[in-house]
C-alpha cells in the first residue's frame, strides 16, 4: 500500500514506529502533489525548501522524544484563508495575491504544536466567497473523481488535496457549507464544529458570526482526531467557547444502538437529485439497522435559511473586506490620482466579481433605511431557526439529510446563474446560522460516479454525537469513500 | 431689529481614558513611541486579527457614568462604523451607537454668578481612537502611525442644554475635574486627551422648535471654545438677520484667525452603515460589577471641600482652590499627612505654588515636585533651621527640579545664624555703617529699624536669625 493511501493517523503511527521518516512522508506527499497537480490544481502555494526543513525539525523533536502524539510529523494542506507566518496566503484572490502573514492562525499553532507538517496553501473561492473553487483568482480546482467537474467549494482545494491523496488531511473554514459541501462533492469526511470551538484568530473572515475552522480528511478517525487537536479555547478570540469536552476521539465508539435520528421531511422536497436522496435515506436505513431509532419530523422555516444567510454573511463580508484597501498590503492599482481613486481602482481591480457582488448585497443590506428590513429581520430569522433546532434536539440526538442536493456540477455551469449556486447551499447553511455542529461523510456515488455525503447534525457542542454516527456508518463498510482506493492515480484514471 | 436670540449648545466631548494598554489589544498607550512601534496585527487590522475588549475600559466607562447619574447599560454591544479613512487600518471604527455602556445622566453646574443648573448626559459610549497620518510634504507622500490605532475614548454626548460660553466652560470643568478625580484619565485639552466638539444653534427667544446646528471642531482650549462659541453664535444670528439659513456642517475652528470654516456639509453625511461587531461578544454587566464600581468612587470635590474645613480646618477659600485641580489636591493631602501642617501646606501651595504656576504658565497638572520636599521644606521652617526668606528661594529649587530641601539647604550652606555672638558683631557694623538711620530712629523714626534689619540680613547673606537680629538692634540702639 502506498504511504500516500495512509490516513492521517495511519501515517503518524508509521512515524512513530520509525517505519517512515518525516521527511520521506514529506517527500512522498510532495512527489504526488508534482505528479497530480497539472490535473487537479488543489494548492496555490507549495514552498518545498520550508516543507524539507520543518520536516527535518519535526524529526529531530519526535527521535528526542518531545513529541509523541498522532498527527506528529504528517503533512497537512491548509486552506489559504488560514494566516501563516512567512507564508503566502491569498485568500484566493488578486487583492491579497503578495500578503505574508506576520503571524500564525491559532487554529495552525495547535496543529505545529502536535508536530504538523504544513505542505501548501490550497486554492479556494476567493474569501471563501462561492460553492465551487470556480471564484479563485488563481482559477478552478478539478474534483478527482471527475477533473471535468468542480470539487464544490469554497474549501474545493483542501477536500480535493485530500481526495486526490496529495495530502493525508486538510484544514478548511465553513462559513455556509464551504467543510461539508465539498467535503461531499469530493467523497471525504467533512466537519464543521460548533461555532467557538475552534479560534478564528488568524482565519481571514467572511462571515464573522458563521465561520469555523475544521478538519478535512479521508476517514472520521481522523476528524476527530485533528478537531482534538485544533479545538482549543483562545483568549484572543472572544467568541471562543471554555470547553472541557474536547476528547472527541472517545466518541469513535461503533454504537448507535438507541440513539435517535431525525429525519426534517422538509429536506426532502423539491430540488434534491433523486440518486442523493435514494442513498442519504439508504444511510439512514444502515444506522437503522445498527440500532439507531430514526424518524421524519418537521423543521420549520427551513425556506429562509438562504436569505436570512446571504443577508448576514454578506454584510459582514462587506465590512470585513473593508480592509483591502491597497493602503497597508496587498494589491495596489498602478495608476490613481488621489485617496479616492487609490481605493476605488486597487479595489476594483483587486476583488473578483462574486467577492463585489457580495460586497455591495452586504452593503445594501446594511445602509440607513434598510438595515430594520433587511439585516434585522435576517438576525431575527436567524434566532427563530435557532429555536427550530433547539425544538428538534430535544428529541433527536442527530439530525440526518444531504449535504447537498446534487453531486459536483461541471466546470463552468455555476458562475453563470448564481442564484442556482446559493441554492446548493440549502442544507448546509442553517448550521451555521444555529451555531451547530455538522460533518460530511460519504455515503454513496451518482449514477455518473461521483460521490455523494451524508450530513449529520449535532446539537451545540453534541460534536460526539454526530462523530459516533459518523463513525459507526463508516464502519459498516457500506460505501468506500476514496476514489483511489484501489491503488490507481488520478492522472491515469480521472483526466479525460 | 432688536429680537431676542437663545443659543443652544450641546457638547460631544472625547476622553482618551488613562488604560495602560489599548482597548481591543494589549499594545501600549504610552504617548510618543517611535512610529508603528506600539503596535500588533489588532490594532494595524491584520487580517484575520480579532478584538478583545479591556475591561479597565469597562470600568472606568461604567465610573464616568455613576459619576454623572448615568443608567449603566447592562446589556451593551459594540458596533462597527464603516468608513474610509487610512488612519483607520480596518476601515470600521469599533464604537457604539445601538447600545452606548451609559445613559440618561446628568452633571450639576454652578457658574460664577453662582447659577446652578442641571446639564443632562444623553449617552457615554466606548470606542477606539485612530491612528495619525503624517504627511510628508516635501516628499509628496503620506505615511501612517498606528501607535495611538486603538487607545480607548469615551465619548460623552451632553443634550443641547447649555446657553452659554460660561455654562460651556464650567460644564467642562465640572466634567474634567470628575474624571480626573476618578483616575480615569488626565484630561488635557492641549495633549487632545480631552476634546470637545461644539453643536450649536441659535433661535429667537421663546421659540419651541431647535435651530438647525453646527458642529465645531478643533478646539484645543476653554478659551478656544469660549471664543469660538461666541464667534458661532454671532456667525448664525447675522446670518438669520440678513434672513439666509443656517446650513447643519461641521466646521473647524482657526483660533489664530478667530474664525471658522465649513469642513463637510451634512447633508451629504456618509452612511455609516452600522452594526452590532460580530467579533465582540455582547458584554453583560452585572450589579455587583456596577456596586464594586462604586465602592471605589474616590471623594469627588464637594465632599473633599467639606473634609478640608473640618478635618484641616482650612478656610473654605483654601478649601476651594486646592480641590480645584486634583494634582493639588493630592499634593495637598499627601503633604499635610508627611508634615502634620495642613495651614502651612495649604499656604505653600496656594501661595508660592500658584504664584510660579503663573510665572510660568504652567497647569497645576504639570507641577513635578513630591509631596516629601514639600514637607522637608515646612520642616525646616518650623524648625527655624531656615528662614522664611530663604525658605523661598530653597523652594524654587523644589519646584523646579524637585530638590531635598534639607540637602540642598546643607550644600549651600544657607542655615538660619543663631549665633548671638556673630549677629551681635554684624549689627554693631551695621550701626557703625549707618549713623543717619540710626538718629533717625532715635528721634522717633520707627521705620528706620527695618532698614537696618535689612542691612543686616544683606550682610548675613539672607541667613540670619531675623527675630534675634530685631532684638539685638532694639538692644543696641536703646543703648
Amino acid at each position: 500500500m502506498s504511504l500516500t493511501s495512509l490516513t492521517a493517523v495511519e501515517l503518524g503511527r508509521k512515524i512513530q514506529a520509525r517505519e517512515v521518516a518525516v521527511t520521506e512522508a514529506a517527500e512522498v506527499v510532495l512527489a504526488s502533489i508534482r505528479q497530480k497537480e497539472p490535473h487537479i490544481h488543489a494548492f496555490v502555494t507549495i514552498e518545498e525548501e520550508r516543507v524539507k526543513k520543518r520536516a527535518e525539525e519535526v524529526q529531530r523533536q519526535i527521535d528526542e522524544g518531545s513529541l509523541t502524539g498522532p498527527l506528529a510529523g504528517v503533512p497537512v494542506a491548509i486552506k489559504d484563508n488560514l494566516c501563516t507566518k512567512g507564508l503566502l496566503t491569498t485568500c484566493s484572490s488578486k487583492i491579497l495575491w503578495n500578503f505574508i502573514p506576520t503571524y500564525t492562525a491559532e487554529a495552525i499553532k495547535n496543529l505545529e504544536r502536535a508536530g504538523a507538517v504544513i505542505i501548501g496553501k490550497t486554492n479556494m473561492d476567493e474569501f471563501a466567497m462561492g460553492s465551487t473553487t470556480e471564484t479563485s483568482c488563481f482559477g478552478p480546482t478539478k474534483n478527482p473523481w471527475n477533473t471535468g467537474h468542480v470539487p464544490g467549494g469554497s474549501s474545493g482545494g483542501s477536500c480535493a488535496a485530500v481526495a486526490a491523496e496529495e495530502c493525508p488531511y486538510a484544514l478548511g473554514s465553513d462559513t455556509g457549507g464551504s467543510i461539508r459541501q465539498p467535503s461531499s462533492f469530493c467523497g471525504v469526511v467533512g466537519l464543521k464544529p460548533t461555532y467557538g470551538t475552534v479560534s478564528r484568530y488568524g482565519l481571514i473572515a467572511y462571515g464573522s458570526s458563521l465561520d469555523q475552522i475544521g478538519p478535512i480528511a479521508r476517514d472520521v478517525t481522523d476528524c476527530a482526531v485533528v478537531l482534538e487537536t485544533i479545538a482549543s479555547y483562545d483568549k484572543k478570540d472572544s467568541t471562543s467557547v471554555k470547553r472541557q469536552d474536547l476528547d472527541f476521539t472517545s466518541a469513535l465508539k461503533e454504537d448507535v444502538a438507541g440513539m435517535k435520528i431525525g429525519i426534517p421531511r422538509d429536506y426532502f422536497t423539491t430540488g434534491l437529485d433523486p440518486s442523493v436522496k435514494e442513498a442519504v435515506l439508504a444511510a439512514a436505513k444502515i444506522l437503522e439497522e445498527q440500532g439507531a431509532v430514526v424518524e421524519e419530523f418537521d423543521l420549520g422555516l427551513v425556506e429562509y435559511a438562504i436569505p436570512a444567510y446571504y443577508v448576514i454573511a454578506c454584510a459582514e463580508a462587506s465590512s470585513n473586506l473593508a480592509r483591502f484597501d491597497g493602503i497597508k498590503y496587498g494589491y495596489r492599482t498602478d495608476a490613481y490620482e488621489g485617496l479616492h481613486s487609490l481605493y476605488k481602482k486597487s479595489r476594483s481591480e483587486g476583488f473578483g466579481p462574486e467577492v463585489k457582488r457580495r460586497i455591495m448585497l452586504g452593503s445594501f443590506v446594511l445602509s440607513a433605511g434598510y438595515y430594520d428590513a433587511y439585516y434585522l429581520k435576517a438576525l431575527r430569522t436567524k434566532a427563530l431557526m435557532k429555536q427550530e433546532f433547539d425544538k428538534a434536539f430535544a428529541k433527536y440526538d442527530v439530525i440526518l439529510g444531504p449535504a447537498a442536493p446534487s453531486t459536483a456540477p461541471v466546470l463552468g455551469e455555476s458562475l453563470d446563474d448564481p442564484m442556482k449556486m446559493y441554492l446548493g447551499d440549502i442544507y448546509t447553511i442553517s448550521v451555521n446560522l444555529a451555531g451547530l455542529p455538522g460533518i460530511s461523510v460519504p455515503c454513496g456515488t451518482d449514477e455518473n460516479g461521483l460521490p455523494i455525503g451524508l450530513q449529520l447534525i449535532g446539537d451545540c457542542f453534541a460534536e460526539k454525537k454526530i462523530l459516533r454516527a459518523a463513525y459507526a456508518f463508516e464502519r459498516t463498510g457500506a460505501y468506500r469513500h476514496s476514489p483511489l482506493a484501489n491503488g490507481e492515480h488520478v492522472s491515469e484514471r480521472r483526466v479525460q | 431689529m432688536g429680537k431676542q436670540y437663545e443659543t443652544v449648545i450641546g457638547l460631544e466631548v472625547h476622553v482618551e481614558l488613562a488604560t495602560k494598554t489599548k482597548i481591543f489589544c494589549g499594545c501600549s498607550t504610552a504617548f510618543g513611541g517611535a512610529p508603528n512601534t506600539h503596535t500588533c496585527p489588532v490594532c494595524t487590522g491584520m487580517p484575520g486579527a480579532l478584538p478583545v475588549l479591556n475591561r479597565q475600559v469597562v470600568e472606568y466607562a461604567i465610573a464616568v457614568g455613576l459619576a454623572t447619574n448615568c443608567e449603566i447599560t447592562k446589556n451593551c454591544k459594540f458596533d462597527r462604523k464603516n468608513y474610509f479613512y487610512p488612519d483607520n487600518p480596518q476601515n470600521y471604527q469599533i464604537s457604539q451607537l445601538y447600545l452606548p455602556i451609559c445613559r440618561n445622566g446628568r452633571v450639576e453646574i454652578e457658574t460664577e454668578q453662582g447659577c446652578r443648573k442641571d446639564i443632562g448626559i444623553h449617552e457615554i459610549h466606548m470606542e477606539e481612537d485612530a491612528g495619525k497620518l503624517i504627511h510628508d510634504e516635501w516628499e509628496g507622500c503620506s505615511f501612517v502611525d498606528f501607535n495611538r490605532s486603538g487607545v480607548p475614548l469615551i465619548e460623552i454626548v451632553s443634550e443641547p442644554d447649555m446657553r452659554s460660553a460660561e455654562e460651556v466652560i464650567a460644564y467642562l470643568e465640572k466634567l474634567r475635574l470628575m474624571i480626573q478625580y476618578l483616575g480615569a484619565s488626565d484630561c488635557k485639552l492641549q495633549e487632545g486627551s480631552m476634546r470637545a466638539d461644539v453643536n450649536l444653534s441659535v433661535r429667537e427667544a421663546g421659540a419651541k422648535e431647535l435651530g438647525t446646528r453646527t458642529e465645531m471642531k478643533n478646539l484645543n482650549s476653554f478659551r478656544a471654545i469660549a471664543r469660538a462659541i461666541e464667534n458661532e453664535k454671532n456667525r448664525q444670528i447675522d446670518i438669520m438677520e440678513a434672513g439666509g439659513t443656517v446650513v447643519q456642517e461641521t466646521r473647524r475652528w482657526d483660533d489664530l484667525k478667530e474664525y471658522s470654516f465649513a469642513m463637510r456639509s451634512k447633508e451629504d453625511a456618509k452612511d455609516y452603515r452600522y452594526f452590532p461587531d460580530p467579533d465582540l461578544a455582547p458584554l453583560r454587566i452585572d450589579d455587583a460589577w456596577i456596586a464594586k464600581i462604586k465602592a471605589q468612587e474616590p471623594e469627588f470635590r464637594t465632599e473633599k471641600m467639606a473634609r478640608y474645613q473640618a478635618e484641616y480646618g482650612l478656610p473654605l477659600y483654601d478649601a476651594e482652590i486646592l480641590t480645584g485641580t486634583k494634582r493639588l489636591a493630592d499634593l495637598f493631602e499627601a503633604t499635610a499627612a508627611i508634615c502634620g501642617k495642613p495651614k502651612k501646606v495649604s499656604n505653600w501651595l496656594m501661595g508660592e505654588t500658584m504664584r510660579l504656576c503663573k510665572e510660568r504658565e504652567m497647569d497645576a497638572d504639570e507641577i513635578r515636585f513630591s509631596p516629601e520636599n514639600l514637607a522637608g521644606l515646612i520642616a525646616l521652617t518650623e524648625a527655624g533651621t531656615i528662614n522664611s526668606s530663604v525658605a523661598k528661594e530653597v523652594f524654587e529649587h523644589v519646584f523646579a527640579e524637585d530638590v531635598d530641601p534639607e540637602r540642598y539647604v546643607e550644600e549651600k550652606g544657607l542655615k538660619t545664624v543663631h549665633d548671638e555672638g556673630a549677629l551681635r558683631s554684624t549689627v554693631e557694623q551695621v550701626l557703625k555703617n549707618n549713623p543717619k538711620s540710626v538718629e533717625d530712629y532715635r528721634n522717633g523714626k520707627e521705620k528706620a529699624i527695618g532698614f537696618l534689619v535689612g542691612q543686616t540680613m544683606k550682610l548675613m547673606k539672607g541667613k540670619a536669625n531675623p527675630g534675634m537680629v530685631n532684638e539685638i538692634l532694639r538692644e543696641l540702639l536703646s543703648k
